[in-house]
């Protein structure tokens, strides 16, 4: 359906009329709308309820779809983790919840309901307020995302002195707290340092400092650890997970490393090509993961924790360009199993249908084969 | 062969009298032994009367050797000199002091026209597939590039060996002609091992050969490394930040912090058993892909874990006797004024701690 879309797009100017086209857009999903049928059913009593999220971008070359049918709902306090290669969706997904990519030459279509109000629907100065207030996120590289003209006391009280009624000492004030709260030591001097003389590890807290400035409900951590060394993300982990209990957000953390993943998330879910491939608890998606791209995410880990294999089970070949998305089940070039479905997995797009009590996975597998070939996948492992 | 690297200079000098004393070894001719390796950067003010305001000790005494057809890992956090130690081994970075000799030849002072035949047998892959490779060069320049500078003619011409190579590391060799942007990260990385194997070298240093890639694609590049190591006999020094990634591809593996060599032992051993409290603590921080560790209300239940408090403190004033010291849960006084050296705490497992963990 959105094929035709793209053969028209090419070099249509974005703004108004592609936000305009969006919209009428999702009025119309006809097919894969029975993905929403996943997680989003929860209700609109979930904090956090996104229903088919689908953030396509017009270039010269064809439409790239980023996110493409996107369904979750998160509750205060619980973390979700999200995963996948570099080119599945996962960060462009957080961006749009905060409503970055609802302008310009994007195009962004479903539901984001944060306690209730449609954040797609919403104008943009509503979520401008809501954005470092309500919701804020945590950037994976600390060095480029901040401003190196301005002290890091500073950066964290911008959000503060925009969002609430108080003057600059009280912002300052409330840096330092924030700076303390995240275990800088000597937190009313480094206050006025700038980014550079913060380590790596420093500047991530201080970046978390910045996110938690007033006191968001939903806390987005896109790659938080990438950049630092395991000691310090030990340290990062801990603390993110310390001040959720605290402050009783909802997070969602985005990674391609499982352990990371392993350690915060209640929930995961597996994104490949800008769909959802697996969404489940995090049990669920280690002890028993029903699809193929997950037994190959698992399969490439090298794990401390197991005996060591003689070889990695890597997946072959190379994830997907986003703008010819194989068809059928975007996974099927690159899956071990898909020749077992007489030609489904190349021909039809597979819906996300649960397998297990709150465990959806999108593969033409059934449910009874993906037990079977994950159980004697885990055999051969062991 | 205990006590072989002091961290004073007193101390080791009365180990290496004069001469190169043989660095701990798996057994066997070694391929490669580095012995007292030490690169001190000099920090410098001033523009007309520059003068040295300071010292980065990035490495710091370090000695190993590697065993043709062995591969060993060098682990530990940014900072600590693990590049560094892979540079002056390919001699890009000129040691301040120390000995590498490869393959029974000192090459530690080569000169540029000397050390030209010997850059066939050191090859580097380097981290960063992008910016490792010349955008404007075609892949068959690129991999090319090895043979025209060494004047190397084979057989059947450079091209038909730059297409070998290609297939060699599961490459399209159509794609002769294509340029690096055409490929992706993992495919990049494949043209950067296809050109470091072009010469048939027999020691390749991997500085982070992985780091950049995704996990479904690390997997395919470390089997790769892999089926070529078997295929070809080649030696590796491969240099990572990621434990699980050094356990899956190393024989042995060598622990650094702040510039020094903390640990070295066998890969089983190692992790079984590692003796520097410094290494117990990159284990434990090692996040486990095992979701277990939940209580029965769903809260979370932590594991186990050593932390260590701060960061890595600076090369440039690094702290006293053992640099662990500062962020170490078991120092005591001995360990700020004596340096504690690397000693054989069982065959073949060498430690530098005054109160090692496991023995």
């Amino acid at each position: 359906m959105a094929e035709d879309d793209g053969r028209r797009q090419p070099g249509q100017a974005g703004g108004r009329l592609a936000r305009l086209r969006a919209r009428g857009r999702s009025g119309r999903e006809p097919e894969v709308q029975d993905a929403g049928a996943g997680p989003g059913e929860t209700g609109p009593t979930a904090m956090l309820d996104i229903r088919d999220l689908r953030i396509h971008f017009p270039t010269d070359d064809g439409l790239v779809k980023a996110v493409d049918g996107v369904s979750f709902a998160l509750e205060r306090g619980r973390t979700l983790g999200v995963v996948g290669e570099s080119g599945s969706g996962k960060s462009v997904t957080s961006l749009g919840i905060l409503g970055l990519y609802n302008t310009g030459n994007s195009r962004m279509s479903g539901q984001i309901y944060l306690d209730g109000e449609d954040l797609v629907a919403a104008d943009q100065a509503r979520v401008r307020e809501l954005r470092g207030n309500k919701m804020a996120m945590i950037f994976q590289d600390p060095l480029s995302s901040m401003h190196p003209y301005y002290t890091v006391g500073d950066q964290i009280a911008e959000a503060y002195l925009i969002h609430n009624k108080v003057g600059k000492k009280a912002a300052r004030a409330h840096a330092v707290d924030l700076l303390k709260r995240v275990g800088i030591p000597q937190a009313a001097t480094r206050v006025d340092d700038y980014p550079h003389q913060f380590s790596g590890g420093m500047r991530q807290r201080a970046m978390i400092a910045m996110a938690l400035s007033c006191d968001p409900e939903l806390l987005i951590a896109d790659e938080p650890t990438t950049a630092l060394d395991v000691t310090v993300q030990a340290q990062i982990l801990d603390l993110i997970s310390d001040l959720q209990q605290e402050y009783g957000s909802a997070v969602i953390i985005i990674t391609h490393d499982l352990g990371v993943v392993a350690e915060l998330a209640d929930d995961i879910l597996v994104m490949y090509a800008g769909r959802m491939a697996e969404y489940g608890s995090s049990e669920d998606i280690f002890n028993r993961p029903g699809h193929p791209y997950t037994w190959g995410l698992l399969g490439s880990m090298p794990r401390l924790d197991e005996v060591r294999q003689e070889r990695l089970l890597s997946i072959r070949g190379t994830p997907p360009s986003l703008i010819n998305v194989p068809a059928g089940c975007p996974f099927n070039p690159r899956c071990d199993y898909a020749a077992r479905n007489n030609g489904r997995s190349e021909n039809e797009v597979p819906v996300l249908r649960p397998v297990g009590p709150g465990h959806l996975v999108a593969c033409h597998l059934s449910t009874d084969e993906q037990r079977r070939i994950w159980a004697e996948r885990a055999r051969v492992a062991s | 062969m205990t006590g072989l690297r002091g961290g004073s200079p007193e101390a080791s000098v009365a180990a290496q009298p004069g001469q190169a004393a043989p660095a701990p070894t798996s057994g066997g001719d070694a391929l490669l032994t580095v012995t007292g390796l030490t690169k001190h950067f000099p920090v410098t003010r001033g523009i007309i009367f520059r003068h040295r305001v300071g010292l980065v000790r990035s490495v710091d005494d370090v000695s190993f050797s590697v065993a043709p057809g062995e591969t060993l890992g060098i682990v530990g956090e940014s900072g600590c000199g693990k590049t560094t130690t892979a540079r002056m081994i390919v001699r890009l970075i000129e040691p301040t002091a120390g000995q590498i000799m490869f393959d029974g030849n000192d090459i530690t002072h080569l000169r540029q026209g000397a050390m030209r035949p010997l850059r066939r047998e050191i090859q580097m892959i380097f981290q960063d597939p992008y910016s490792s490779l010349n955008p404007r060069h075609t892949v068959g320049t690129i991999v090319g590039a090895p043979f025209e500078l060494q004047k190397v003619k084979t057989e059947q011409g450079t091209k038909r060996s730059v297409q070998e190579l290609l297939e060699l590391v599961g490459l399209n060799p159509e794609h002769y002609n294509r340029y690096p942007h055409e490929f992706s990260g993992g495919q990049r990385q494949r043209i950067g091992i296809a050109r470091t194997l072009a010469l048939r070298p027999k020691l390749i240093v991997a500085d982070e050969p992985v780091s950049a890639l995704d996990v479904s694609i690390q997997a395919q590049v470390i089997n790769l490394l892999e089926d070529l190591q078997g295929e070809l006999g080649l030696t590796y020094v491969i240099i990572a930040h990621d434990l699980s990634v050094i356990r899956h591809v190393c024989d042995r593996v060598a622990v650094m912090y702040l510039g020094n060599l903390v640990e070295l032992a066998s890969r089983d051993d190692l992790y079984a058993r590692p003796r520097h409290p410094y290494t117990v603590a990159l284990l434990s921080a090692v996040p486990s892909p095992d979701p277990v560790n939940r209580a029965a209300d769903g809260r979370r239940e932590r594991r186990e874990r050593i932390r260590l408090t701060g960061d890595v403190p600076s090369p440039l004033n690094p702290p006293s006797a053992c640099r662990f010291h500062t962020r170490c849960w078991k120092a005591q006084d001995i360990c700020k004024t004596e340096p504690p050296p690397l000693v054989e705490r069982a065959p073949g497992h060498l430690a530098a701690c005054h109160f090692p963990e496991n023995s």
